[in-house]
């Protein structure tokens, strides 16, 4: 699904990727986490080409991503701060995104669930951050694409909107998606995570299952784990 | 990139400064056609203010634009779309938008009062013109500046001192160059000086139509052909296409190696 | 009563009994005008046919009526001189004349007219010319409604379309003239009235004064000129209402004016010229309802130019509207309307409140560095402008117009 090889980014001098060689197969969901800087959001932003590398080449589905855009339609991605054109109301966002990807049906249940439809005709300048977050899942999901990236997807969400973003992701799995998600909800990723990536100073640090983790830490529960690398 | 166009356009359309921009050149008309009644007097002192503030609005309202819709930029991003698509389509939409608004709040008062009446047409037509290029560049060169500069502070700094050198410092120094080596032949090179300014050179575009008589006065002979013919109204355009051109390729250059 | 009647009786008995009526055609007894000036009397009036007439040096020596019917052509077959006026009372009307000899020795002309009074020249069409109309130490003649259309491509080599030399109390009313060297040229010509003629893309000047006095110039129009008119050394000049109209390079002007003392300029229009008025060496004359239109320069002055007034006058739309290139003046400037003049009016009395200040360092900086005209119209150049006006340094001081009017006048 996502082959990455011998991953190289700086920003100029501080080094951010260090040598990242992932393999991500076909259908589960896979967890990149890691402390503050380590590279996470940089890892995803490259898979989705908006860093550039300097060294080392990512394969999607097969396809080099580098000089190319098309690969793009068979990514959804949830960007970490869901900040959109003040300007627009959020059916226009809908429509516009649905214009640039294509068409699709899948936003009217989308905005059912996520209960959106008081807001459609107000403009996106004028909403909380958790409404925003949940226009922007609804701008996510709504496309059925084999891999889904999501960036901190629980931010400023409710209880209720948090299990129903839950049950959405693991519908998806059972598509047999790929989904990769990052975020710093311990309890959160464990719950939903297959398999998780841990980032230190660029580099992959850890990869496997949660428990093969607790084993390698000797530690009972995941958070104690994680802070177990840190420390 | 003509979908992002759309967006931009109608975003920048929505916005309370196209409004702003548009009601200041609609009244500026007004004032000048209706309390003055003097066309000619009209034109000339619309050229001063296109050629000021249209660089101005254009780069400071093209650094703003990209750096207010930074995140929309980046939800495209995500998107399958091409990184130049997206940033032309942006630029597009921005100068188009303000050209239209310099188009329209000018125009309106000129048609109302009666201008493709009057023979002025022509001079009128050539101030749009113009200042529609420096819409084109100043957008353009905001954009690559805005590219360059993940500070917002330090963006708008280059923004300003990017119009204060080329409206004003240019000018200065090229005088002063021009005095200092009065003993060697000049025309050739106060000619290219005024080629490597869009200001000076949407400047000189309209100094063929309103100064002709003035600018015949002198004798080099490079300069008579440049004024006397044509000639000077044909390499003004191609240079001002040159000034569109440059920083737009410099920003499909830019996007495509820059990180978000 | 008795006086007019006998004057009366006088021209009658002239015409039935002395003055004769001689026909010169192709085919006639007498088929060359020569030969009809020849048998004719004094007084005679010859009618010249339609037809073409190869002569040239033809002598008019006695006064005579010569009226062209039809416009004859007399060809003058690039061999000379056309017609030579010497007798008083000569009136020729309605020829066509071409083909006059081209000379580096002699000024050869369609028409000549030597030390005669009295003569009226008119209706008369010139083409391929060397000089057209020569009045020489002639008086008291008119030359009226006439067409002067030369193909002067070089000055040295050209003539010029009405020349005056030594000639007194002459009017010259209603030509065109166009692709001469000067279009009229006065030398040592004085009481002359020149009114209502057209000149036009002549190499030179549209007109030409030297050495001359006391004449009048008025409604005439001066048109791309080589360099519009020029007035040089005369004294007492009138120049009414006329048009000077583009006027365009490196040395043309509107009008020149050079060594001219009290003369009166009022009325005129200069328009789309380079330089309006250039004033070298002029004193006590007055410049009065003038329209001065988008003009490069409306008025260069170049020194010693002592007690003039500009007064009343209209400057629309110049690109500079004085230049001096001195410090010194003596000239007063005095209730005109500039276009560029940002004073306000407070106690709205059609007098700006703030006087105006007519040189801008800017046309200092072009006097001295030619090539510093493309930065006109710049904001720094408006930027020097301006703090040159707060405390002049490098214009004159004392150059300002006190009353400067708010809105544009009209007489």
């Amino acid at each position: 699904m996502v082959n990455i090889e011998n991953l190289h980014k700086k920003f100029n001098k501080n080094v951010v990727l260090n040598g990242i060689d992932l393999n991500i197969s076909e259908g589960g969901i896979f967890a990149i986490l890691g402390p503050n800087g380590s590279g996470k959001t940089t890892l995803i932003k490259s898979i989705l080409g908006m860093v550039i590398p300097n060294k080392g080449t990512i394969n999607v589905l097969g396809e080099n991503i580098k000089n190319n855009s098309g690969y793009r339609h068979k990514i959804d991605y949830l960007p970490q701060i869901a900040n959109f054109p003040n300007n627009l109301k959020v059916k226009e966002l809908i429509k516009m995104i649905k214009d640039l990807r294509g068409h699709t049906n899948e936003d009217q249940r989308l905005i059912e669930l996520f209960t959106l439809q008081p807001f459609l005709d107000k403009k996106l300048g004028n909403l909380s951050g958790g409404t925003k977050q949940k226009v922007n899942l609804v701008l996510t999901f709504m496309f059925d694409s084999p891999l889904i990236i999501l960036d901190e997807p629980t931010t400023g969400l409710d209880p209720i909107s948090l299990i129903r973003l839950k049950d959405l992701i693991q519908t998806e799995k059972t598509k047999g998606k790929t989904i990769l998600i990052t975020s710093h909800i311990m309890s959160f990723v464990e719950e939903v995570s297959d398999e998780i990536v841990f980032l230190l100073e660029g580099q992959i640090y850890f990869r496997g299952s949660i428990t093969a983790l607790k084993n390698k830490t000797d530690q009972p529960d995941f958070e104690h784990a994680i802070a177990s690398i840190l420390t | 990139m003509l979908k992002i166009l759309k967006y931009s356009f109608f975003d920048l359309m929505r916005s309370r400064w196209s409004y702003v921009y548009f009601a200041f050149y609609l009244l500026l008309g007004i004032v000048l056609l209706f309390l003055n009644n003097d066309l000619s007097k009209a034109i000339i002192t619309l050229m001063n203010v296109i050629i000021m503030l249209v660089p101005l609005i254009g780069t400071i309202f093209g650094v703003m634009y990209y750096y207010n819709s930074k995140e929309f930029t980046e939800l495209l991003l995500a998107q399958p779309l091409k990184r130049s698509s997206i940033f032309l389509g942006q630029y597009l939409g921005v100068a188009i938008s303000l050209s239209m608004s310099l188009i329209l709040g000018l125009g309106i008062p000129f048609i109302v009062y009666g201008l493709f009446k009057s023979n002025a047409i022509w001079d009128f037509s050539l101030l749009l013109i113009t200042g529609t290029f420096l819409t084109l560049i100043f957008t353009a060169l905001a954009f690559n500046i805005a590219l360059t500069n993940e500070n917002k502070i330090k963006g708008f700094g280059y923004a300003i001192l990017l119009w204060l050198f080329l409206a004003i410092i240019y000018d200065g120094l090229f005088l002063m160059s021009l005095i200092l080596f009065e003993d060697y032949p000049l025309d050739k090179l106060s000619l290219i000086g005024t080629m490597l300014n869009p200001i000076d050179l949407s400047r000189t575009l309209i100094l063929l139509k309103l100064d002709i008589s003035a600018l015949l006065g002198y004798t080099g002979a490079v300069f008579k052909k440049f004024f006397g013919t044509n000639f000077g109204l044909i390499i003004s355009f191609i240079m001002l296409t040159v000034w569109v051109v440059l920083p737009v390729l410099r920003i499909i250059f830019k996007s495509k190696k820059k990180d978000f | 009563m008795k006086n007019v009647l006998l004057f009366f009786t006088a021209v009658l008995m002239a015409y039935s009994t002395y003055a004769q009526n001689i026909e010169v055609c192709s085919t006639c007894a007498i088929s060359t005008l020569k030969k009809g000036i020849s048998v004719a009397k004094d007084y005679d009036t010859i009618l010249v046919k339609k037809g073409t007439y190869k002569e040239h040096n033809i002598l008019v020596d006695k006064p005579l009526t010569i009226i062209g019917e039809s416009y004859p052509v007399i060809d003058g077959e690039l061999k000379g001189e056309v017609i030579t006026i010497i007798a008083d009372n000569v009136t020729v009307d309605g020829l066509f004349i071409i083909n006059v000899g081209t000379s580096y020795t002699e000024d050869y002309a369609a028409i000549r007219v030597r030390k005669s009074k009295n003569f009226i020249i008119q209706n008369v069409v010139l083409e391929k010319l060397f000089f057209g109309i020569y009045l020489e130490k002639s008086r008291d003649g008119k030359v009226f409604h006439n067409k002067i259309i030369g193909d002067a491509v070089e000055e040295y080599n050209s003539g010029n379309g009405i020349q005056l030399w030594y000639s007194k109390n002459i009017v010259i009313e209603h030509n065109f003239v166009q692709h001469v060297r000067d279009g009229i040229y006065l030398e040592f010509s004085d009481d002359c009235l020149i009114k209502n003629n057209v000149s036009a893309e002549n190499l030179r000047y549209g007109l030409h004064f030297m050495f001359s006095n006391d004449d009048i110039y008025e409604d005439n129009t001066f048109e791309k000129n080589g360099a519009g008119v020029a007035v040089m050394f005369s004294k007492k000049i009138k120049m009414l209402n006329n048009t000077f109209k583009e006027n365009w390079g490196t040395a043309s002007y509107g009008m020149l004016l050079k060594e001219i003392n009290d003369a009166e300029i009022i009325g005129n229009t200069f328009e789309e010229n380079t330089i309006g008025i250039n004033i070298e060496g002029s004193n006590r004359i007055v410049y009065k309802n003038n329209n001065f239109i988008n003009n490069g320069w409306a008025i260069k002055v170049r020194g010693a130019c002592y007690t003039n007034s500009f007064i009343e006058n209209n400057f629309l739309y110049n690109s500079f509207d004085i230049s001096y290139n001195s410090k010194v003046n003596d000239n007063v400037f005095n209730k005109n309307y500039w276009t560029n003049y940002t004073g306000y009016d407070l106690d709205k009395d059609g007098i700006g409140d703030v006087p105006y200040r007519p040189v801008k360092l800017f046309s200092y900086i072009v006097n001295r560095t030619p090539e510093t005209i493309i930065l006109l119209r710049s904001l720094f150049i408006d930027i020097i402008d301006f703090s040159e006006k707060v405390s002049p340094i490098f214009t004159p001081n004392n150059l300002l117009d006190n009353n400067p009017l708010t809105k544009r006048i009209t007489w």
